[in-house]
């Protein structure tokens, strides 16, 4: 479902973040991108979701090949992805549900609709009856767990976090982890990266390891 | 299409409330590009009120055909069918007698006018035409004179081109003003916009991140500035109506003592509307300058 081949990004001023990585990951698999602090992890993390475009090399999910696509394309590839921030990138101008609400109000949906999905998936992750309040007002795991809920609004078929427990306690963490091996258990394929052991010992997943930009794993 | 529909729907709702969020900065703007377009467009209507009166001003724009002294009562008939038929406006014949007597009413002109041998002057046609154009007098003055029976015809000409020029030289000057304005009205709403875009980045880089097209972030900006737009038009024109509403009274009583019932032409509710949309465009181009800059940085 997801294959790269030879995936290179370089900065301006030639940092390679990563070099030549090739990998495959199937529908409904988790993949675990560990490695060291400067590995390159976000970085990949970034060329999956396209948020970053590779310098080289071909990134092809669902038999499209996403290199060659035009920039006013991305976008819509975006949204089969959801998307899981470190820092979350929640909007403290804003409820929890209307953060929730954003991806479908990109989408197009109808009011109503949108809030009948934000609310089942604030459910999900446990925070419905927090909808009104301010993400400033959440705890580190509520905010990662509405963060999650945002990801999954959308019904995306690949769900995809960058560090998604770094920030957080050892018991947040668990409840982090725990969300999403409930979608991975509903055949959502997730892609973390992390450098979290904790997610090796408990779900098993496939690996990619990230050394200096390259996947030696 | 419902999709498309929402999202304009949407959009829209949130360049309301951002312009509801913060009344007094709204309110400066609204002041700040209100008044820049209530000069030109008072401007406009001034302008307007004084073509009408120049146009509608009688004893200025007459033309005088003087017949031959030879003239009999059938040539003067002849000029009257000649008049109808060229559809010339509203005219009145001045026989040479009504002429003599309303010279000799005239200070100091009863004995000269009695030591006259006989009546010197011609019968005459005073003519107010319907079309009063520069151009248009002189076409007239010029096919009257080659009418039968005619030794001269008169046209205050000179009074009419200089008018007309100073209303052309108002016009230009409205123009240039208009432009300067206008440019002064993108400016203010290109700022605007840029302050907001800054605000907003928070929320424009996560959307970026989860799929919203340049088209989904772009738009709340243009619906914004398109309204501010608007909404300074409106206040324009409310200016601009209260204002003449203000200076009624003065002029009416200025015009009456030059025996006149002129009257302020207030603007038509399409030319509100056409203010309002001139509002709205100029908004709309600052937010589309300042949001095509702007939003590179997200690039």
């Amino acid at each position: 479902m997801i294959e790269a081949s030879n995936l290179t990004k370089r900065y301006p001023g030639g940092l390679e973040a990563v070099k030549d990585a090739s990998f495959r990951i199937d529908a409904g698999q988790m993949v675990l991108i560990t490695g060291h602090s400067g590995a390159g992890k976000t970085t990949l993390v970034k060329l999956v979701s396209t948020i970053e475009r590779p310098t080289s090399g071909s990134l092809v999910v669902n038999g499209q090949n996403l290199t060659a696509l035009r920039r006013s394309a991305m976008p819509h590839v975006r949204r089969h992805f959801g998307m899981v921030f470190q820092d979350q990138k929640l909007l403290f101008d804003r409820c929890a549900l209307d953060n929730v609400l954003l991806p479908l109000q990109i989408a197009g949906l109808p009011h109503r609709e949108a809030v009948r999905r934000g609310r089942a998936a604030l459910d999900k992750v446990g925070l419905l009856a927090r909808e009104k309040a301010n993400p400033i007002a959440l705890s580190g795991g509520e905010q990662q767990r509405l963060a999650i809920a945002r990801a999954v609004v959308n019904r995306p078929t690949v769900l995809i976090a960058d560090e998604p427990t770094g920030n957080l306690d050892s018991e947040s963490a668990a409840e982090i982890l725990e969300i999403f091996a409930d979608f991975h258990r509903v055949g959502v394929t997730v892609v973390v990266a992390t450098h979290d052991q904790t997610w090796i010992e408990r779900y098993h997943p496939n690996v990619l390891r990230l050394d200096r930009g390259k996947v030696v794993v | 299409m419902n999709a498309w529909f929402s999202q304009h729907r949407a959009a829209l709702g949130l360049a309301f409330r951002r312009l509801l969020a913060s009344p007094l900065n709204t309110l400066l703007s609204l002041l700040v590009i209100g008044i820049a377009l209530t000069l030109p467009a008072f401007g406009y209507v001034a302008l307007d009120n004084l073509r009408d009166l120049g146009r509608n001003a009688t004893g200025v724009q007459q033309i005088s055909l003087f017949l031959n002294l030879e003239a009999g009562k059938k040539d003067v008939a002849e000029i009257e069918n000649r008049l109808r038929a060229a559809s010339a406006g509203t005219w009145r014949f001045v026989p040479k007698e009504e002429a003599l007597k309303r010279m000799q009413a005239s200070e100091g002109m009863a004995e000269i006018v009695a030591s006259l041998p006989r009546n010197p002057l011609p019968d005459a046609f005073v003519i107010e035409p319907k079309n009063t154009e520069p151009e248009a007098l002189e076409i007239m003055r010029k096919e009257i004179a080659g009418w039968p029976r005619v030794a001269h015809v008169q046209l205050d000409s000179a009074w009419v081109k200089r008018f007309d020029a100073f209303l052309r030289l108002g016009k230009l000057a409205l123009w240039m003003l208009a432009g300067l304005f206008a440019a002064g009205l993108v400016a203010v709403t290109f700022n605007t916009i840029r302050l907001q875009v800054m605000a907003q980045s928070a929320e424009i880089e996560v959307a970026r991140m989860i799929g919203a097209t340049d088209g989904f972030i772009r738009r709340p900006f243009y619906y914004f500035g398109a309204l501010q737009g608007a909404l300074g038009g409106l206040l324009a024109a409310a200016l601009v109506i209260g204002g003449l509403y203000l200076l009624a009274a003065p002029v009416g009583e200025l015009a009456a003592l030059y025996g006149s019932a002129f009257a302020f032409r207030r603007p038509a509710v399409g030319e509100v509307v056409v203010l309002a949309g001139l509002g709205a465009f100029l908004g709309w181009l600052g937010a589309q300058l300042s949001v095509s800059l702007s939003l590179r940085k997200f690039d």
